[in-house]
């Protein structure tokens, strides 16, 4: 029960909300995949001091005094990073009352900042952290709008302070569910976009005067208006969920009208079918390896070689689409992952190989959000590592350590107490919510 | 976000129910023009040729727990006609050389909507819940069945041979669900499992109380929930007496054709429940949920053979295990609606090692591409906590474990002679991510070959859209 106790002194820990100090740590003998290089390396050792990766490679001495984690036999890569999530906005998705996702109801929209709604103590985090994820982006859920409002950069780290980024993408949902939040069809919406952009320009140019008789008119709030000009001038990239090959067609085409507009497309299903026109845009695909099914008269074109065909052709691939309690969990990022492997190796089917794949749910996030400290694991970057048993995209593989920031994180979450209070479902002497 | 319409149709998801013998048929009975038929919608589906086919050199899990290193298995006239180190090879047999590959039994999934909530997923084709009471168990999930929705192609992609497709769980008694086998057909009855019993699909827990609370009408209430559920039973308790002394005036020659009672649709279906013909599939998350319904179970002295989405089996898996009831659960869902919150990863691993039978099930268009991933990660949860299931027997969840929930063992869901040769050939472990299906046989016909695109089906839907046939 040693282990158990140790569990329960790091929950009170957490909950005392004491911060874990940075050690010096020596992560030895692991197959480290450092994904700036395509090859793992075999026998290499990684050392962390004071938050920082500080040396990675074969023969690197120990430190004196360093924490060793000997890996030998085991895989070591840069920490997950959801591409998007909702990680920290609910603690039971389907119970409104812990669900900060989206405001139905609001009078506002882009202006939402999902900041304030974050829990670093829910569940989801702590599931997802030991799982392997280290950072994601949190976006919010539209409400009656096509907008959501403003993501944030998260990590993952144990602890009252998670948030690294706030309003760091705009929001949007095109596509048929941006037709039907727009009244109801496809034009609408593009109309309301350019609108708020527009509006967004004009509050740029006299905040001061905005609200002149025009407010109403203009459908877009004073305070809605101003979070959208850090998204026309370039400065916040616009996360627009989009599937259908037309309607990406018709996003990329934006920015004729607003030259600065940084985009990400999300889902972007038929991606495949207009994919040089993505690439030749540069602009990334944050998507899933997984989903094959017509689903909607969007997503006709569905294949899992989606991913694998985006790549081929240039585009910054990631994966993320993470944002339920179901199938598509942050923390099942590798199974995601693997999948896009073993649609390679069908005859026709095109994939991305381990590499990419890895990089899929590292690195190229890192890149799409702009988060250059982490993604890789090389000298200078924040130490953001995990310790898999085994390949990490692989089914029965999974952390053995996550270490975050430099600090190991605990390896407990609500399910690890569960999970043992149910081990053994004898109790004579009380009953079973006694022992803990 | 698509998120939104998942959580909307998981919540209105449930498990269902099975096909029962009309009333009249009572053995000995005296054929009476106005008695029902006993199989009003017989299934119409055929088995396709195969020929006779060799496997050797593979690895192969049997689906009943056991391991045959370097196998071989031979199929003929659509069953398992041999399996074992060497079978013998009949003159013109295709024999399929699979060193370094794996054979399994078929994988069946007890628990899809397949068909009733079909892709696209648009409001036109949505016929899974008929939610109109929380009483229909008149209403049968094949009669919703759309045969040309591609999730089944891609469900035979993931090696998935038979399916049991059940209504959904906005209501307590949802309707009857049916099984059928992984072959498209131009109608529902042509994919019926022939002989496979039917079920009926309860639903215990948030929904029926949420979808009928909120119209402000019973059951607004979990306790609200089991009475409703316990009035139903008493009824057709009621109706069951009626029919049984009906058919006993007719055996012996005393009834006359005026004397049948009324047909009524939905308590023909909890009769069939009653007398042992139509299996219990209980959608029901929380351990204490469960253990109401098999107390009411025993009050009214019916069977249920699996609960569905059980989150909480882990809880009560002592439980499960006396009373010889199922478990289908998901590897790792939770926390998506409240019933869900203590789901957790090793589930399944504990109601297995309890000694309860364990089963995988996906309850998603999506999820039932991929069980054999799903059971992998469930046991490898398992193993971290110290419980470790052979492979071959983790191949039992998804295939002689439904096949049992489902009343079907004795015709598939593992690879013993005699049985269907349902059967899928993996280019690699199948309990590795980077495994996929190579070839399926359903009743010893091949219906689906990933490096033929001859044997990749593509449904009316898909025909002429972008990406047609592709391997998906």
């Amino acid at each position: 029960m040693s282990v158990f106790r140790m569990s329960v002194a790091l929950v009170a820990l957490l909950m005392a909300g004491t911060p874990l100090a940075a050690q010096t740590i020596a992560i030895t003998g692991g197959k480290v995949a450092t994904v700036a290089n395509p090859e793992p390396i075999d026998g290499a050792t990684v050392i962390i001091r004071d938050g920082r990766i500080t040396a990675v490679g074969v023969g690197i001495a120990v430190p004196a005094g360093a924490q060793v984690i000997d890996a030998t036999g085991k895989w070591v890569t840069p920490g997950l990073i959801a591409g998007n999530s909702f990680l920290g906005l609910y603690e039971v998705d389907g119970v409104d009352e812990t669900n900060d996702t989206a405001a139905r109801k609001s009078p506002w929209s882009a202006a939402i900042d999902v900041s304030t709604g974050l829990n670093p103590r829910a569940t989801p985090v702590s599931v997802a952290r030991l799982g392997g994820v280290t950072r994601a982006a949190v976006q919010p859920d539209t409400g009656d709008s096509i907008f959501g409002g403003q993501g944030a950069l998260v990590t993952l780290k144990a602890g009252e302070d998670i948030l690294l980024r706030p309003r760091a993408f705009q929001y949007v949902e095109l596509g048929e569910d941006g037709a039907r939040k727009a009244g109801g069809s496809r034009p609408a919406a593009f109309l309301e976009l350019r609108n708020a952009l527009q509006e967004a320009q004009r509050y740029a140019r006299n905040p001061a005067g905005f609200t002149d008789g025009r407010e109403r008119e203009s459908l877009v709030t004073r305070l809605d208006a101003a979070a959208l000009t850090s998204v026309v001038d370039g400065r916040m990239p616009l996360m627009v969920h989009v599937e259908r090959a037309s309607d990406i067609l018709n996003v990329l085409a934006l920015t004729k009208e607003f030259p600065k507009l940084r985009l990400i497309l999300l889902g972007a299903r038929e991606g495949w079918t207009v994919a040089p026109q993505i690439a030749a845009a540069k602009v990334p695909v944050i998507t899933m390896a997984l989903m094959d099914l017509p689903d909607a008269f969007e997503t006709l074109a569905s294949t899992r070689s989606n991913a694998g065909r985006l790549a081929a052709a240039g585009v910054l691939v990631g994966l993320g689409m993470t944002t339920d309690g179901t199938g598509n969990q942050p923390r099942n990022l590798p199974q995601q992952a693997g999948n896009a492997v073993a649609q390679g190796r069908l005859p026709g089917g095109v994939g991305l190989t381990s590499a990419q794949a890895l990089a899929a749910m590292t690195r190229n996030n890192a890149r799409i959000f702009g988060m250059d400290d982490v993604g890789t694991l090389e000298p200078g970057k924040a130490a953001d590592v995990v310790v898999w048993d085994g390949d990490p995209l692989e089914l029965s593989s999974a952390p053995t350590s996550v270490i975050i920031g430099g600090v190991v994180q605990p390896a407990t979450s609500r399910q690890t107490l569960l999970r043992d209070r149910y081990l053994n479902l004898q109790h004579d002497q009380l009953p079973l919510a006694y022992p803990r | 976000m698509m998120r939104l319409t998942l959580l909307t149709s998981l919540l209105l998801t449930a498990a269902c129910a099975t096909t029962s013998t009309p009333p009249a048929a009572t053995a000995g009975a005296k054929p009476d023009a106005a008695a029902p038929s006993a199989n009003p919608y017989p299934s119409t589906y055929k088995v396709y040729p195969g020929v006779p086919t060799v496997i050797r050199g593979a690895t192969i899990y049997d689906g009943a727990g056991h391991r045959i290193d370097n196998g071989q298995i031979r199929i003929e006239n659509g069953k398992v006609a041999e399996i074992g180190t060497t079978v013998t090879v009949p003159a013109g047999a295709q024999v399929i050389e699979a060193n370094g590959r794996y054979v399994t039994a078929g994988i069946i999934d007890i628990h899809s909507h397949l068909g009733v909530y079909p892709s696209p997923g648009v409001a036109a084709n949505s016929d899974g819940n008929e939610a109109t009471s929380p009483v229909t168990p008149q209403v049968w999930s094949e009669h919703s069945i759309w045969p040309q929705d591609p999730g089944f192609t891609r469900a035979l992609a993931g090696g998935v041979t038979t399916l049991h497709i059940l209504p959904g769980s906005a209501n307590l008694f949802g309707g009857r669900g049916v099984t059928v086998k992984n072959v498209l057909g131009r109608t529902a009855q042509d994919m019926v499992f022939p002989g496979a019993p039917m079920s009926l699909k309860m639903a215990c827990g948030e929904n029926p109380k949420r979808v009928y609370g909120s119209r402000n009408q019973a059951p607004a209430t979990r306790m609200g929930n089991i009475a409703v559920d316990r009035q139903t039973w008493a009824d057709a308790t009621a109706y069951k007496r009626k029919w049984d002394d009906y058919n006993k005036r007719v055996a012996a020659g005393t009834a006359k054709a005026a004397d049948m009672p009324r047909r009524e649709m939905g308590n023909e279906t909890l009769m069939g429940v009653l007398n042992g013909e139509i299996l219990v599939e209980n959608h029901c998350y929380r351990a204490d949920e469960m253990a109401n319904v098999i107390a009411m179970s025993n009050e009214f002295n019916y069977k249920v053979t699996a609960f569905h989405h059980a989150v909480e089996a882990y809880k009560i898996a002592d439980l499960l295990k006396a009373n010889n009831i199922c478990a289908a659960m998901w590897a790792d869902w939770w926390g998506f609606k409240m019933e869900s919150y203590d789901g957790i990863s090793e589930n399944v691993a504990l109601v297995q090692n309890a000694g309860a039978c364990a089963i995988v099930h996906s309850d998603d268009a999506n999820g039932i591409q991929r069980l054999n991933q799903e059971a992998a990660k469930a046991a490898a949860a398992g193993k971290r906590a110290g419980i470790n299931v052979a492979p071959e027997v983790i191949w039992e969840w998804v295939s002689l474990n439904p096949a049992k929930g489902l009343g079907i063992a004795d015709k598939t869901g593992s690879l013993e002679v005699g049985k269907a040769a349902d059967v899928v050939l993996w280019n690699g472990d199948p309990l590795s991510v980077y495994a996929r299906p190579e070839k399926v046989w359903i009743d010893g016909a091949v219906m689906f070959d990933t490096n033929d695109p001859k044997r990749r089906p593509v449904t009316d839907f898909e025909l002429g859209q972008p990406g047609m046939g592709d391997v998906k």
